[in-house]
């Protein structure tokens, strides 16, 4: 970076603004609570900026404000969440340069690849912001139950999902593993890709912008496993998506999730590189969802009277 | 009327179900690939009545050694039978549903002698399940195109499962019916304190002609399951019984590629309002606490009842107590049975003490029990609290923890302040508080005005600690699906 620059004469190129890098937790942009930061490269080594090194205190206070975001998101419409993840998709598309930018450097690709996977990461908001309202009907539904009782399973939020984020993939990977959880009302504590978090620690600034309640996603920046094994043993967290874990941690990871019986998402084994541009189909909105089964008899109305 | 007058006037003559329908042999073996054998260490273990603590028969008790041949067993005969059209799949499942039905009062009367619950419960609850269970999945088989998962979904393998004591034949059911509807094959393991109605189930198997190796039944103790679910070649777990050993074996599972549903614990919730119709109401407590002894994991342990409302339900409730029957469990009269084991009812009336030692009030009818077997008169805790032992604990007997509340938000809130999310019940005339309790409630299964309700068509299992997964209904089927 230039750091010597003329004032005089109209070619005279202006001295960038840098952003610091914030993480994004119960609506805010808190530093790590630690002071800590890493230094972010491009593909090449230089320099691109000082994210926050989060601490297992950052890991905390994240599953703090998802759980105290869980009620309303739950709570909220179906419809609501669509029209609230769909508002995701048009905040990026305005600031579709600034990720196409990001995503280049992120990962050494070219303008038109990087374009390519912003575009399909804001696609991916739009499909699966039709899915809300959908899901319900798809997996759920009246059971032909052999005695006089009205039988309804209806799938509902697990409640605090810890994601990690693909370690590859900082963006299209990203929005396929967060948008899924929050589609259905859980809420997030997202651990962002290690080497590559900057995507994901703007992302956030759009998820402020878009109507998304504060906390439903909260975005982690620093060492995979240093936030991540706290988030696998904590007792108020309800599942875990282990997309970006390499096989040992994914194993640590698991063992810990199992102290509350967490509902875990393994990775895909290493010989099978997920291809983030397929067609996602339903399993991660399914694989953070529970089936509730309610009874009720339904009496009957005949001069012998109510059964019940 | 006294209470002496009324029982006087309803006294019962026993009324005993015949035991000659059922044959038990002296010995039993396991069986692996459409043979009984001992197991390769030689070692057995005796089954027992717990209404009379007479020896039923002995057992072969499957070692490691037995487990490996069992689960090659099994992986041999996967091939073909995953690769039968689904429609001859369903054909063999229709057979097995047939044959129990034909069998049913034989098997009835077996799993009462092996496990002590009432034969009224294994006749007309247990068996009829079973069966429908079988139908329910055998029609799945040539249909699973269809059934929301993707063309041609496949089968996972081999299928390793272990089931509690308490619903012996019927949670065989559960776990076999899907595994073999889907194409999978399955090695099961049966609780140690009731290997017999499985063993039975082996016949029916070989009366169906299933193909050997397709299904395999290994008795034995917790060791026999640890092997099963840690053998390399296991495809596919599914475990029912308690959260302890539920944890232990997702930690055993951890860093595997092997599919894991679990089917734990509860300490349901039954939420009694005060415009609940009371005596409806009861029988709902009843049925929630008291089917099996208690012995339910989806049981309405923690009776929540609206303050106002309190003494007179838990009049009536103490009223209606005083009349069940505790006695043989082969008594078609009989409501209450025999504890399953020794071992249960240690458990159960260890926390029971603890109850009383904690502050909560005693209270049960008049009962005389026994002079042999396990039993445990039922029972109903008041000034009950939340920090309780009897309150957070499963206990798995016949055992009622009564706490009151004042407005719906607390009952929600005292409900769902557990580790657990099984079961709940609702009782109130109101339409839309049923819907918006339930709504809130996390709990996997919530009976609103009616309690421990089952069917094969209708999704089972938990949030939270009480497991992951469901049984029965389409979404039974994902379990056994590589999907």
């Amino acid at each position: 970076m230039s750091d010597h620059v003329s004032l005089s004469g109209s070619a005279a190129r202006r001295l960038s603004v840098f952003k610091t890098y914030k993480l994004y937790v119960g609506g805010k942009f808190p530093r790590s609570e630690s002071g800590r930061v890493y230094e972010v490269t491009d593909s090449k080594g230089n320099w691109l900026a000082n994210a926050p090194l989060s601490s297992r205190k950052d890991a905390r206070d994240a599953v703090v404000a998802a759980r105290k975001a869980f009620g309303g998101w739950a709570g909220k419409t179906a419809y609501l969440r669509g029209q609230i993840l769909y508002r995701v998709a048009e905040m990026l598309e305005g600031r579709r340069d600034q990720f196409v930018r990001e995503v280049a450097e992120a990962e050494g690709l070219s303008k038109s690849k990087a374009a390519a996977q912003v575009d399909a990461a804001i696609d991916r908001w739009v499909w699966y912001a039709g899915w809300t309202d959908k899901i319900s009907q798809v997996v759920g539904g009246g059971n032909p139950v052999a005695g006089p009782f009205f039988n309804l399973s209806t799938p509902e939020p697990t409640g605090v999902v810890a994601v990690v984020a693909p370690q590859e993939s900082s963006f299209l990977g990203l929005v396929s593993v967060i948008a899924p959880v929050i589609a259905t009302g859980n809420t997030a504590v997202v651990i962002a890709g290690e080497k590559s978090p900057l995507p994901a620690l703007s992302l956030g600034e759009v998820l402020a912008t878009s109507d998304l309640p504060g906390g439903v996603v909260n975005i982690l920046s620093g060492r995979t496993a240093e936030i991540a094994t706290p988030l696998a043993a904590h007792r108020d967290v309800n599942a875990i998506d282990l997309t970006g874990a390499d096989e040992v941690l994914a194993k640590e990871l698991e063992i810990a999730a199992a102290d509350n019986l967490k509902r875990v998402l393994r990775p895909q084994p290493v010989d099978n590189v997920v291809d983030w541009t397929a067609d996602p189909g339903t399993h991660r909105l399914t694989a953070f969802l529970e089936t509730k089964t309610v009874w009720h008899p339904t009496g009957s109305l005949g001069p012998s009277g109510s059964s019940y | 009327m006294t209470m002496d007058k009324q029982s006087s006037l309803f006294e019962y003559a026993p009324a005993p179900e015949s035991r000659s329908v059922v044959d038990i042999a002296a010995s039993y073996g396991l069986f692996i690939d459409g043979e009984f054998a001992e197991a390769a260490d030689g070692k057995v273990f005796k089954t027992v009545s717990p209404s009379t603590e007479e020896v039923l028969s002995e057992v072969a008790q499957a070692g490691e050694a037995d487990v490996d041949r069992a689960v090659k067993a099994a992986r041999k005969a996967f091939e073909k039978w995953s690769a039968l059209p689904g429609s001859e799949r369903a054909k063999y499942l229709f057979r097995i549903a047939r044959i129990i039905q034909e069998r049913s009062r034989e098997l009835a009367v077996l799993e009462t002698l092996d496990n002590g619950k009432p034969i009224k419960e294994t006749r007309d609850a247990d068996l009829p399940l079973v069966a429908a269970h079988f139908f329910y999945y055998a029609g799945w088989a040539d249909k699973l195109d269809y059934a929301g998962y993707g063309p041609n979904p496949r089968p996972l393998g081999v299928a390793g499962q272990v089931i509690p004591w308490n619903f012996p034949l019927l949670m065989l059911a559960w776990k076999i019916a899907p595994a073999l509807a889907t194409g999978n094959t399955v090695v099961l393991k049966p609780a140690e304190t009731t290997p017999l109605s499985a063993l039975f189930f082996a016949d029916i198997c070989r009366q169906a002609g299933l193909p050997k190796g397709v299904v395999n039944i290994l008795p034995g103790y917790g060791d026999t399951g640890a092997a099963l679910v840690a053998h390399p070649d296991v495809d596919k777990v599914a475990f029912t019984g308690s959260t302890a050993v539920g944890k232990e074996i997702a930690r055993a599972l951890a860093g595997t590629r092997k599919k894991l549903t679990l089917e734990l614990g509860g300490k349901g919730a039954n939420i009694v309002f005060d415009d609940a119709p009371i005596d409806q109401a009861v029988e709902g407590i009843v049925t929630g606490i008291f089917f099996n002894q208690g012995q339910v994991c989806c049981a309405g342990s923690r009776l929540l009842v609206q303050e106002s409302i309190q003494e007179e339900l838990l009049e009536s409730l103490k009223r209606r107590l005083s009349t069940l029957r505790l006695g043989d469990p082969l008594d078609k009269n009989t409501d209450i049975g025999a504890i399953n084991s020794a071992e249960q009812l240690a458990r159960i009336t260890a926390l029971a003490e603890q109850g009383e030692a904690e502050g909560a009030e005693r209270w049960s009818p008049a009962c005389e029990l026994p002079s042999s077997g396990y039993w445990f008169a039922p029972t109903l805790f008041t000034n009950v609290t939340q920090a309780h032992t009897i309150a957070r604990d499963e206990i798995f007997g016949p055992v009622l923890s009564v706490l009151t509340f004042r407005t719906p938000e607390e009952a929600v809130a005292k409900a769902n302040n557990t580790q657990y999310g099984l079961s709940a019940g609702i009782w109130t005339e109101k339409g839309s508080r049923i819907l918006a309790v339930a709504d809130r409630l996390r709990a996997g299964v919530v009976w609103a005005n009616t309690f421990n309700k089952f069917d094969p068509t209708s999704p089972f299992g938990g949030y939270k600690e009480s497991g992951f997964g469901r049984e029965g209904g389409r979404h039974g089927l994902e379990a056994y699906l590589d999907v």
